[in-house]
This record gives C-alpha cells, sequence and structure tokens, in this order.
C-alpha cells in the first residue's frame, strides 16, 4: 500500500508541474492582449507587452482605450447584440421542446425518418442555406414591403433554425428519461397532450433547457456570419464591430485589445457563473 | 439608449407569448376537430412550427443552393450551364489549394485537439480537486470565446513590425531569437503551409477546453477497481493509461474527434479575421463568402458550398450511426 502511495504522490507532483506549464502556454496569448489594451497608445507602439509584464512598476497604465472603444460605439453594440442573442436564444428552446415532446411521447408516421433527417441535419453546413434564404428575404420584403434584412427579427429567425436540429436532439435525450408512468396517469386522469406538455413535462425539462440555453446564448453571442448578413452594420453586434476595429490595427493595438475584451466580458460572465451547466450540456452531445 | 434597451425587452416579451399563443391556437385548432382524427393529428400542433422552419430556413434552402451550383447568374439573367461551374473548380490550381488546406486541418486539428484534450484531463485527474478545478477552468475558457476575439487576441501575438520599428509581436521575437535577421510577417509564410498552421493554433487553442471537459467526464466514470489491480500488480503511470484507461475512454475520445472533424471541416471565421484567405490559406467555407460577397457570384458560389456538403456527407452518416448504437443501448 505504501508503495501506491508514493506512487499517487510522484504522479501528483509531476502533473501539477506539467500542468502548470500548460495553463501558463494557454494563458499567454490572452494575458498579452489584456495588458496591451491596458497601456497607453505612445507606450503600446515602441515596446512589446512583455515589458509591461516584467517591469510592472515603470509602465504606466491606463483606460483610455477602453474609454475610447466604448466612445467609438462599442457601446452600442453591447446592446445589440443582446437584443440579437437574448430572443435567438428563448425561440428556438421553446420551439425545439414542443417538437421534442412529440418525438419522445407521441405516435405518428414517419417519426424515424424525420429524427434521422434532423440528425443530418446538425452537421450540414449552414452555408448551405444562406444565399437563398437571404434572397428569399429580399424578395419578401420587395413584394409585401415588410423590411427584413437589416433587423433583429431576421437574425433570430435563421438563428432559431440553425439552432433546432441540435435543441430537438438534446431535449429528445433529456425527455426520454422522464418517467412516462407519470405521464400516463395524467392521461388516465383526462389531461390533453398539451395540458401535459405545459404542465409536466416543459417544468420537469429545465435542466436540459437551462444546459442548452447557455449553450444557445453563447452560440449566438459569438456569431458573426449571420450577424454580417441579416443584421448587418446599423446595428452591428460585437463580433462584427470587432472585425472592424482590428482591421484599423493602424490606429494602435491598445483600442483593438480594449474592444475584443469588452466583448469578452459578457460570455465570460456567464461562462464562470454557469460552467457546471454549460458543460452538462455539452457533455449531453453537442456536435454544432 | 433606453429605447433600444425597452425595445429589447419588449421584444423579448413578445416572441415568448407569441409562441406560447402559436401552440395554443394550434392546439385550439386541432380540438375543434372530431375526436377521431384529433387523436391523429394532435402530434401536429407541435410538431408544425418546428418543420415549417426548418423547411423554409433549412432544407428547401439546401436544395435552391444544389439547383442554383449548376447554373450561371448574372444580375437578372440565369442559365443553366450543366457542371461547369464544378470543372472550374476542379481545373483551378487555386482550388485545388484550397481543398489541400481544408485536408490539412481535418488531418491535424481534431488529432492535436484530442491528443491535448485527453492529457490535460488525464493530469487533472492526478491532481486532487481543487487545482483540477483551477487548471481546467483556465485551459476551458477559450470555449466561451468568440472566434473573432480569439482571431484578435493571436493577431495580436503575430503581428508584424517593419524592419527599424519595435517589435511587438511575440512570434516576430521568437523567430528573432532563432537568429532570422529581416524576418517577414509570419502570416505570410506559405512554405509548406506554414501559416495554415499558425491559423490552425488558434482553433487547437478554443477547442482543447471541449475535449477536455467530455474525456474527463469518461476518465472519472472508470472504475476505480481496474485501476486499484493495474497498481498493485506494479504498472506505472504511463502503462497504466495506456492500457487500463485509454481503452474505456475510447469512444469518448472518438465521438470529441468526430465532433471536431465536423467543426474545423466548415472552418470560416479565423481564416476571414486573420488572413482573408490570402497568402495561400483560404478554406472552403471561405472561399463561398469571397464568391458570394465580394464577386456576387452566386453559381459558382454555390458549387463551393456543396462540395463542403458533398464532403460532410460521410460524416452524416456516421452521426446517424452513433445516434442509432446510443439509441439501442438505451
Amino acid at each position: 500500500m505504501i508503495a501506491v502511495k508514493n506512487f499517487l504522490k510522484k504522479t501528483n507532483l509531476a502533473s501539477t508541474i506539467s500542468l502548470t506549464i500548460l495553463v501558463a502556454i494557454w494563458s499567454i496569448p490572452t494575458i498579452g492582449l489584456l495588458i496591451t489594451s491596458l497601456r497607453l497608445r505612445s507606450e503600446a507602439e515602441i515596446s512589446p507587452w512583455w515589458e509591461g509584464l516584467l517591469n510592472p512598476l515603470s509602465t504606466v497604465w491606463s483606460l483610455e482605450a477602453y474609454e475610447n472603444s466604448l466612445e467609438s460605439g462599442m457601446l452600442e453594440s453591447l446592446i445589440n447584440t443582446f437584443a440579437v442573442t437574448i430572443p435567438a436564444t428563448i425561440l428556438p428552446l421553446m420551439i425545439a421542446a414542443n417538437a421534442a415532446y412529440a418525438f419522445t411521447f407521441l405516435k405518428f408516421k414517419g417519426k424515424e425518418l424525420i429524427f434521422a433527417i434532423l440528425v443530418g441535419l446538425m452537421v450540414i453546413p449552414l452555408q448551405s442555406a444562406l444565399i437563398p434564404v437571404l434572397k428569399g428575404m429580399v424578395w419578401f420584403q420587395k413584394t409585401f414591403d415588410i423590411p427584413l434584412t437589416g433587423t433583429y427579427a431576421s437574425a433570430w429567425v435563421v438563428h432559431s433554425a440553425f439552432a433546432l436540429p441540435l435543441a430537438i436532439y438534446i431535449l429528445r435525450n433529456y425527455m426520454l428519461s422522464l418517467p412516462t408512468s407519470l405521464i400516463e396517469a395524467a392521461r388516465v386522469d383526462g389531461a390533453s397532450y398539451y395540458q401535459i406538455f405545459w404542465r409536466l413535462v416543459l417544468p420537469m425539462s429545465i435542466p436540459a433547457i437551462a444546459s442548452f440555453a447557455i449553450f444557445q446564448f453563447l452560440w449566438v453571442w459569438n456569431d458573426y456570419l449571420i450577424a454580417f448578413i441579416f443584421v448587418g452594420e446599423q446595428n452591428s453586434v460585437m463580433t462584427y464591430k470587432l472585425l472592424r476595429l482590428l482591421g484599423q490595427y493602424g490606429q494602435g493595438w491598445q483600442d483593438v485589445a480594449a474592444g475584443s475584451f469588452i466583448s469578452l466580458v459578457v460570455p465570460l460572465i456567464v461562462f464562470f457563473a454557469l460552467q457546471r451547466y454549460f458543460v452538462r450540456g455539452l457533455t449531453a452531445g453537442a456536435v454544432k | 439608449m433606453a429605447g433600444d434597451i425597452a425595445f429589447a425587452i419588449v421584444a423579448i416579451i413578445f416572441g415568448v407569448v407569441a409562441s406560447y399563443g402559436l401552440y395554443w391556437l394550434l392546439s385550439f385548432l386541432v380540438n375543434l376537430l372530431p375526436t377521431r382524427i384529433s387523436q391523429k393529428v394532435q402530434v401536429w400542433a407541435f410538431l408544425t412550427p418546428a418543420l415549417v422552419l426548418l423547411i423554409a430556413i433549412s432544407i428547401a434552402p439546401l436544395i435552391q443552393t444544389a439547383v442554383w451550383s449548376f447554373m450561371r447568374i448574372k444580375g437578372k439573367t440565369e442559365e443553366w450551364v450543366g457542371i461547369a461551374n464544378y470543372t472550374e473548380l476542379f481545373t483551378d490550381e487555386k482550388f485545388l489549394g484550397i481543398l489541400l488546406n481544408n485536408f490539412l486541418w481535418v488531418l491535424f486539428v481534431p488529432a492535436v485537439t484530442v491528443a491535448f484534450g485527453t492529457l490535460v484531463a488525464q493530469l487533472g485527474n492526478n491532481v486532487g480537486p481543487r487545482r483540477e478545478k483551477l487548471f481546467k477552468s483556465l485551459i476551458f475558457m477559450p470555449m466561451s470565446i468568440s472566434f473573432v476575439a480569439a482571431a484578435t487576441i493571436w493577431s495580436y501575438l503575430y503581428a508584424y513590425s517593419a524592419p527599424g520599428r519595435p517589435v511587438i509581436g511575440l512570434a516576430q521575437k521568437i523567430i528573432e531569437g532563432f537568429g532570422v535577421n529581416e524576418p517577414v510577417p509570419v502570416m505570410q509564410i506559405d512554405g509548406l503551409r506554414f501559416n495554415s498552421f499558425l491559423l490552425m493554433a488558434v482553433i487547437v487553442w478554443l477547442q482543447v477546453g471541449y475535449s477536455m471537459v467530455i474525456i474527463s467526464a469518461a476518465i472519472k466514470a472508470v472504475p476505480e477497481e481496474t485501476l486499484e489491480a493495474a497498481r498493485i500488480d506494479g504498472a506505472n503511470a504511463l502503462q497504466l493509461f495506456m492500457r487500463v484507461i485509454l481503452p474505456q475512454v475510447w469512444g469518448s475520445v472518438m465521438a470529441v474527434f468526430v465532433t471536431v472533424v465536423i467543426m474545423v471541416m466548415k472552418i470560416f471565421d479565423i481564416v476571414l479575421a486573420m488572413t482573408r484567405g490570402n497568402f495561400n490559406t483560404s478554406v472552403l467555407a471561405f472561399e463561398w463568402y469571397k464568391r458570394y460577397f465580394e464577386n456576387s457570384d452566386i453559381g459558382s458560389a454555390s458549387a463551393v458550398v456543396m462540395v463542403l456538403v458533398v464532403l460532410i456527407i460521410p460524416l452524416v452518416w456516421l452521426q446517424i450511426r452513433t445516434v442509432r448504437q446510443q439509441e439501442t443501448l438505451r
């Protein structure tokens, strides 16, 4: 037994050292940009960021870059991003929960086939659909005179559609683990399928819904392509703004750096506060 | 600003109420039907919105894209050109280079990501719960970052300073440390596709956390008795891992591998943000973007994306098979 204990101690120390090195390497890129975002342009231009790390006392630290990027529209973009992200998280979950309920508890023709198509759609690249969807929206707004492109609503719809296969898949997997006897009992008591869904199945599925909500929230928040195509310049989201900012690094890296950290605040808060649920969602089969 | 926030809140409430109302309405309509019929059709009250959305936004557009890939569309004129778009692609050396890039991404990124993820998961398992949590959070953190933000972070690492200017990019500093006196921008070194590997590093950095989380969960599920038995038999750490742990978590490793393959096939944002496909770093999804948004060439953009779809179809099949297997285990 002593040999086993020694063995464990030795692997423990070696593992700690290797992990420390790995984590250090993993953090270098972020630390570099973080330090740069806290420096003045005059300094960031002439000395590399590791000077700031090695001689923290002789470096001038400043929040000027953050002020600059907030003033140049990052704050509006933050609100725009919320306006895109929150409905694009709730909407697909509502629709997917209903569909997952049908797939789990109801019998209908073609169930197997439709489900196989869904699983296939999880893998198909969304680029394969975007141009026709965009063209269709342009046609629709010309014909009916209702603006679609450039609005939040178009991004909600598109994000919802692309989220559905995975959302239905994850929620169905969870619903399969719910006790069917409970649902049968409710049926015997005369509850309709509609009532069973809203009163019984939906509340019981909250854990899975929460996991997927976090996953979808981060996905939409971090998305560039759909926001670029369907929301665009006017209500630009953070990824859009950040990419434009990156194109202007000639104005100084410190502004780009500050901008990217502003865009990270919300995902990082969501991530660290809800890490457990996020992990649960991932292990439930994230294949996006 | 306050108006924006109010608008966002109203929009959210409206969205939730509207979707609740929609399902209520569908269920109400079904209940109006005679009982015998309503029994049969009530499932569609739950399925219709999802199916309508999927058909309108995913399936029909996919078919449209497939059709357009056989056409040439300039402004208002459309004409059938057969497989001309495809023959143009496959006789274009640049496009073959793009296929090579996609191939390299698929060859390296999933393998490296899974290897690092397994390493971190196993090391983390050795160091006790508190340190494990800290280390894993730091490795996992990039998962929450957008591709654009990751590209920004790494662009700074790869930043180039012209001769005479102070060096601010870590990559350039390291190259100079090796004694190269007149370095070129690292992003422009395309010999052996070196710059593509620099882009791949960003994705590995982002995805190792994901791979670690899944594989770590599998390692924790390995029965303690099997480990104990191997230790008493005198197995060293490496033998313990290779012969006892790895075989038992192989299923999870493969699942992560396939997921990363699927993600890497569609890689787009990183290339857009870091090189805009220049210096031989373009990939299929970026080429689609360029041909449509920069050249407004719908026909050939559609052909590019169809090539991507066809390459992904084997993975669709793999995905359906994996799901089937899980179903039978249930």
